[in-house]
């Protein structure tokens, strides 16, 4: 009796549950089939493994952890209860799977997936042993104490996510120091198994040494004088050689990340200064696009012939101009109406940019050809190498904007409209003027964003500028805490630099985007790196309640 | 003060100009249709039926959308998804199968009902689900972070079902007893759009009563007027908010269904596009009330319907049926800047979050 | 604490930059002269090949079919020069940012040898510009613009493509129509898309050439699900309703309108005709039971003989489906075009080898009476290869079953 009761079995049954769904969730979706002969270490385990043990170990984890410190023996009996659960249940799907035809209904549900459970064909009882070792060894790991624990689980994650990342890493490591210092890593894209017990060791050890005994939030906080110059020095430094180092495939990847950062710089100043809500901003950097090209393209359709930078003030003018008219009927509409009403005007646009009746000016769907890359001299930028160059040069020059402006008074102005605009008037703020500053710089923004990817690609299509470029851009702003440059910089690294990076998720890059949007709101509302008045913002009702 | 009447005065002409402009291009091309008349009257009663059914659709989406935003004040991103995960999954498991079965053409009736429960089932438990997990946290949080979380659950809905049932569109099965047209004035009107307009008219009436005269349907408006006076007053203020996704999702479950009787193909990504169209109808029609979604969502469904040949055909426009979106969201717009509430919407002074 | 960090972050910097400045220059044991650079294959190391097709989004159906197929021919073929062939498979998005970022990280590999990409046009644009630019060969299965073997708008040296230009399969079906259905007036039907306009417009003016009428040209939206009203408007035509009515739309909205046009009032006696956009086992499911009355074009592989049999009995086993499009044949014929010229050019020595890039598009371009399945391929210098040769389709019993020519 009293057994039960210190099982607490609601909760242990709970967790149990989850677990299974989970396990069960992407095994059914085709996850672990996608990574079934993805090794993270090379012949030792694969992606799929750490998918479908994963669940289980982290509630087994949990579960331990909640039972209060003098009956942890009683916390690994949950353990075990656990992963005997996950175990049979997944032992069920193997047999329904061998017994009717679930496969009609669930796709994913292969013999190539019943293979993988059951370690290639030995058995459902293996993977119910598997299952237990996972519930058993996420509960032991619980009862190790927090400093080794820590340390543990970074050396194993790090450990994982290069296994993760192999193949580019490789490809680094091959081209900076030679195919034999990569091989001896790296094998068919995976970690080498020696390399990858050096590497947690190391990591474990490190950690472990290095550690005062749990994870503090990042503390980012810059340091003053002379310091502050070497760093900036130092920053700069390494960011004119980067390109060296990443190679043009990562310098590609950076320089989409720095056209989405050119993207969020903007919107932060219509979105999290101004707090107008705009779900259209994909519209003014296709008008900077279109008129990029249709200003230098030495096709038929274009117009001038100029050079990129003779065109690229005038494309930032043109997407601010259409910033400030599309600006205008929207002026007082508030809060979702906006949301609607620009979610609307982003679309017209890129309908009518695929429209026959628009063809005979911009292209129709087949487009512009023929945008020239930028030209520095007789040199042309058709490296990514030197692309990047121009990126990094626009978004300096909007990240010394968006500064500026924050700090000056029309900064202080969209801020108090922001918190309340009925207090903003009589304060007189002229909201009209105030808000189609803010809708014309952010616009502006995005036509540099916009004329840089036209030249960058060289050719644009109106597929490239749908609603999905709008929400993720909101996205990035929001995740990356609104408001703050840096959050923005880390938002497009995670939002825009990561799903690149693990393309060979292919679908479930989606998936993994959604889960990751809900689980960074939920664990950091603030956004990664938040600006201080947001933070403080969400956090005075906590100090209210506790003063209270 | 004069500067800034002078700068008021300069935007409300611009404003006016550009009304002018669109309802003169409306008028322009409007008359000149209907002197060149290219349709017959049966045509234009097909475009009408068209639209109405396409719109009643749209209207069962737009109440998800309205009951949210009137108790939460929030844009549910992810209701599409809901609507489309009840009758892929619903498709997938349950009407394939009983068609291979042969039960769905030898009893379409008990099957169809059956169809019709599983869609509503799974997409109120995918919307209980979703505000468990990724809105109710985030209750007061600034009403910018639930939006995130609901089109990262929008994002993960569509490629876990997509993972579930598979990338490429079902072809849902047809039923013999649904094929075939019925006459009705110069016309002839498909079965598969009687059962919408006359599902949709039923299933609007049972709403507004739930939503007027039953104890959860009163604690709904409770919730929706004042949260913490509705606390006081005794409701279950988390129930209560779970219920509206229910009843939303309910909706939702139902539009499935008539949209797999209409269309007949479901697929992982069929809730995108409707669920933004609905939004716009939530909108359009004054969001925050339910009339108002029946009325955005057939307007819609007319504007989509009549609008590319009544106003752009006759304009010489190439390919007018391509900017059938243009004309929708120029629509809202029109009607956003003449009646900022809505078609129907109250004129309230809009809620702070 | 912020100095020790400081000093390790110098040291890392000044590590990574000497690590790129110094890195690299792998000794070789070939000189190579080749004007645009070459690809060493060490004894024992495969020869590396690397495919850009979509293999994700709407359109995947399409790029898996053509990866299948380069899968198949690299098993077919057996090794090379005594060396195996590894595919690296890269995802063309089907857009053109989609095209630049797989384009920028296979050319980032110096051991990938050739590109068989992509699958949708669009992408093909900056990903042919790329690899022109990084001297390597790229042969496409599925591209179908004719901007793109044209070089006065994105042709680019080094393109090479196995899949028929739009023109053909236009002109083909306006053919059909006009001739061998006897049908005069016309309409056709694109969503926006790329290739769906450029497939629509080519059918417009080869049948109005043939001396045809095309009393409606539109389009829908992707996503589309009522096409009732455009179908509608199609019926009330000036030119009275068409008596053929042609959408080379993707599979969902092409199911729709196939269904959907039966129950619009003035188009129930109206052929219609889709292209390969609409040629899948998913399109004949959906489509159903609107099939008869319905005509589809596509590749014609009924003279293959053997190979195709054997390949389809391959895909069969190795993926556990029917070809899921129709470009598995080109891809096929596009990859075995790359390792056939590998073998007429590379230099071995010891067991590696040296392959010259410009010899290896010169031998492409070179290409001359290829035997493929889809044909006699025949390189222009523009690199049109294929051998165009459209027939028509109709489904019968749920497959595709060739009536023309």
């Amino acid at each position: 009796m009293s057994l039960v009761t210190n099982l607490d079995l609601r909760k242990t049954a709970m967790k149990w549950l989850i677990a299974s769904l989970i396990t069960l969730s992407v095994s059914a979706i085709g996850m672990v089939e996608l990574f079934g002969e993805r090794f993270v270490i090379t012949g030792l385990f694969t992606m799929a493994q750490v998918m479908f043990l994963g669940p289980t170990a982290v509630f087994a984890y949990r579960a331990v952890q909640e039972t209060p410190q003098a009956q942890k023996w009683l916390g690994l009996l949950k353990a075990l209860l656990i992963g005997l659960g996950v175990g049979l249940v997944m032992m069920a799907l193997v047999w329904l799977s061998q017994n009717i035809d679930i496969r009609s209904v669930f796709i994913n549900i292969s013999p190539k997936l019943i293979n993988i459970l059951t370690f290639n064909g030995s058995g459902s009882l293996t993977l119910l042993l598997a299952m237990v070792g996972a519930g058993l060894a996420g509960g032991v790991l619980a009862l190790v104490p927090t400093k080794l624990r820590t340390a543990l689980l970074v050396g194993g994650g790090t450990t994982i996510l290069t296994g993760l990342l192999s193949e580019i890493l490789a490809e680094r490591l091959r081209s900076l120091f030679g195919a034999q210092v990569s091989n001896a890593i790296f094998a068919s894209k995976a970690l080498q198994l020696v390399p990858a017990i050096v590497l947690f060791v190391l990591i474990t050890a490190f950690v472990y040494f290095r550690s005062t005994g749990h994870i503090k939030p990042a503390n980012i906080r810059l340091p003053a004088g002379r310091e502050r110059l070497v760093l900036t020095a130092l920053i700069s430094g390494f960011l004119l050689v980067l390109p060296m180092l990443l190679g043009s495939y990562l310098t590609e990847v950076t320089n989409n990340i720095g056209l989405f950062f050119l993207m969020g710089l903007g919107l932060n100043i219509v979105v999290g200064l101004a707090g107008l809500l705009d779900l259209g901003y994909v519209a003014f950097f296709a008008i900077g696009a279109y008129t990029m090209a249709a200003l230098t393209s030495t096709g038929p359709l274009g117009l001038a012939d100029m050079s990129f930078w003779v065109a690229l003030p005038i494309c930032v003018a043109v997407a601010a101009v259409a910033g400030f008219i599309l600006g205008m009927p929207v002026l007082r509409m508030r809060g979702d109406y906006l949301a609607i009403v620009t979610l609307g005007f982003g679309e017209i646009i890129r309908i009518l940019a695929l429209s026959d009746l628009m063809k005979p000016y911009i292209g129709g769907a087949q487009g512009i050809l023929n945008i020239p890359k930028p030209m520095v001299g007789e040199l042309s930028l058709i490296r990514p190498e030197q692309m990047y160059y121009v990126i990094l040069i626009g978004v300096a020059v909007a990240m010394f904007m968006s500064v500026r402006v924050r700090e000056s008074q029309i900064g202080r102005r969209w801020m108090a409209m922001r918190e309340d605009e009925d207090v903003a008037e009589a304060m007189g703020i002229n909201l009209v003027s105030t808000k189609l500053l803010a809708f014309t710089i952010g616009a502006g923004f995005s036509g540099l964003a916009g004329a840089i990817f036209a030249s960058k690609l060289g050719s644009i299509f109106p597929h490239s500028f749908n609603l999905l470029i709008s929400i993720n851009v909101l996205s990035l702003i929001i995740v990356g805490g609104l408001g703050s440059i840096p959050g923005t910089l880390v938002g497009a690294i995670i939002l825009v630099g990561l799903p690149e990076l693990l393309r060979e998720f292919a679908e479930f890059r989606w998936l993994a985007y959604g889960v990751l949007l809900v689980t960074m709101m939920l664990s950091r509302p603030e956004g990664f790196i938040p600006s201080e008045t947001i933070r403080r913002e969400l956090h005075s009702g906590d100090e209210a309640e506790q003063a209270g | 003060m004069r500067d800034r009447l002078a700068k008021l005065n300069w935007i409300d002409l611009f404003l006016w100009v550009a009304r002018a402009a669109i309802v003169l291009v409306i008028l322009v091309g409007t008359v000149k249709t209907l002197i060149n008349n290219p349709y017959t009257l049966r045509n234009w009663e097909d475009f009408i039926i068209f639209g109405i059914a396409q719109g009643s659709m749209y209207a069962l989406i737009a109440i998800g959308y309205t009951l949210v935003y009137g108790v939460l004040q929030m844009i549910n991103f992810a209701h599409g998804e809901f609507f489309m995960s009840g009758i892929f999954a619903s498709t997938a498991a349950v009407a394939i199968p009983l068609s291979r079965a042969g039960y769905l053409e030898s009893h379409p009736v008990p099957s169809l009902l059956l169809i019709a429960l599983s869609s509503i089932v799974v997409s109120v438990l995918i919307s209980l689900l979703t505000e468990r997990i990724a809105y109710r946290p985030l209750r007061h949080a600034p009403r910018l972070m639930p939006l995130i979380t609901a089109i990262g659950a929008s994002f993960f809905w569509q490629y876990y079902f997509r993972g579930l049932f598979g990338a490429q569109a079902i072809p849902f099965p047809t039923i013999p007893q649904l094929a075939g047209s019925v006459p009705f004035l110069h016309t002839q009107v498909l079965k598969p759009h009687i059962l919408v307009i006359f599902v949709t008219f039923v299933v609007l009436v049972a709403l507004n009563f739930f939503i007027s005269s039953t104890r959860p349907g009163k604690a709904i408006r409770a919730v929706a007027e004042n949260k913490d006076v509705a606390a006081l007053m005794g409701i279950d203020v988390d129930r209560t908010i779970s219920l509206t996704f229910a009843t939303g999702a309910a909706m939702a479950g139902v539009a499935g269904m008539l949209y797999a009787l209409v269309f007949q193909q479901v697929h992982f990504f069929m809730g995108f596009i409707p669920g933004i169209k609905a939004f716009t109808a939530a909108v359009l029609g004054g969001i925050g009330s339910i009339p108002g979604a029946a009325v955005g969502g057939l307007f819609l469904g007319l504007f989509e319907s009549l609008g590319p040949s009544l106003f752009l055909q006759s304009l010489g426009i190439p390919a007018f049926n391509q900017l059938k979106d243009v004309i929708a969201f120029t629509m809202l717009v029109l009607v956003l800047i003449f009646r900022p509430q809505g078609i129907v919407g109250e004129r309230l002074k809009e809620k702070k979050a | 604490m912020s100095k020790r960090f400081l000093a390790l972050i110098a040291i890392l910097v000044a590590g990574l930059v000497l690590a790129a400045c110094g890195g690299g220059g792998a000794s070789s044991a070939f000189e190579c002269t080749d004007a645009i650079g070459c690809v060493e294959v060490a004894a024992g190391a495969p020869i590396r090949i690397a495919s850009a097709l979509v293999i994700s989004g709407p359109n995947t159906d399409l790029g898996l079919d053509s990866q299948h197929g380069v899968e198949i021919a690299i098993e077919f073929k057996g090794d090379v020069l005594g060396h195996s062939v590894e595919l690296q498979a890269e995802d063309d998005g089907c857009s053109a940012e989609g095209g630049q970022t797989a384009g920028q990280k296979i050319v980032s590999d110096p051991s990938i040898v050739a590109i068989i990409g992509t699958s949708c046009s669009g992408a093909g644009v900056p990903l042919a510009q790329i690899a022109s630019d990084a001297g390597y060969a790229v042969v496409s299965p599925s591209n179908t613009a004719p901007s793109l073997t044209d070089p006065a708008q994105a042709w680019k040296p080094g393109y090479l493509r196995t899949a028929h230009n739009d023109k053909v399969q236009g002109a083909a079906m306006a053919d059909f129509a006009y001739n061998t259905l006897g049908l005069h007036t016309a309409a056709a039907i694109h969503d926006g898309d790329p290739y769906t306009e450029g497939l629509a417009n080519a059918f417009r003016e080869a049948f109005e050439a043939q001396g045809g009428s095309v009393v409606a040209f539109t389009a829908v939206n992707v996503g589309d699900t009522d096409m009732r009203p455009v179908l509608t408007s199609i019926a009330a035509s000036a030119g009275g309703a068409p008596e053929f009515l042609f959408f080379p739309v993707f599979t969902n909205e092409c199911a729709h309108l196939a269904t959907q046009s039966l129950e619009v009032a003035g188009l129930e006696n109206t052929v219609r005709g889709a292209a390969d956009g609409c040629f899948s086992a998913a399109a004949a499911e959906l489509i159903g039971s609107a099939a008869p009355g319905m005509y589809f074009s596509g590749p014609d592989l009924s003279f293959s003989g053997d190979t195709y049999t054997r390949f389809a009995a391959a895909y069969q086993t190795n993926f556990g489906t029917a070809p899921l499009s129709v470009f598995h044949a080109h891809a096929f014929d596009a990859t075995n075009m790359v390792l056939s010229c590998v073998e007429q050019v590379a230099k071995q020595s010891d067991g590696a080898l040296l392959i010259g890039r410009q010899d290896l598009r010169d031998c492409l371009y070179a290409t001359s009476g290829f035997a493929g399945i889809t044909g006699s391929l025949t390189c222009n210098e523009y690199g049109d290869c294929a051998d165009a040769k459209i027939a028509v389709y109709e489904i019968q019993g749920g497959d595709y079953v060739s009536i023309w020519p």
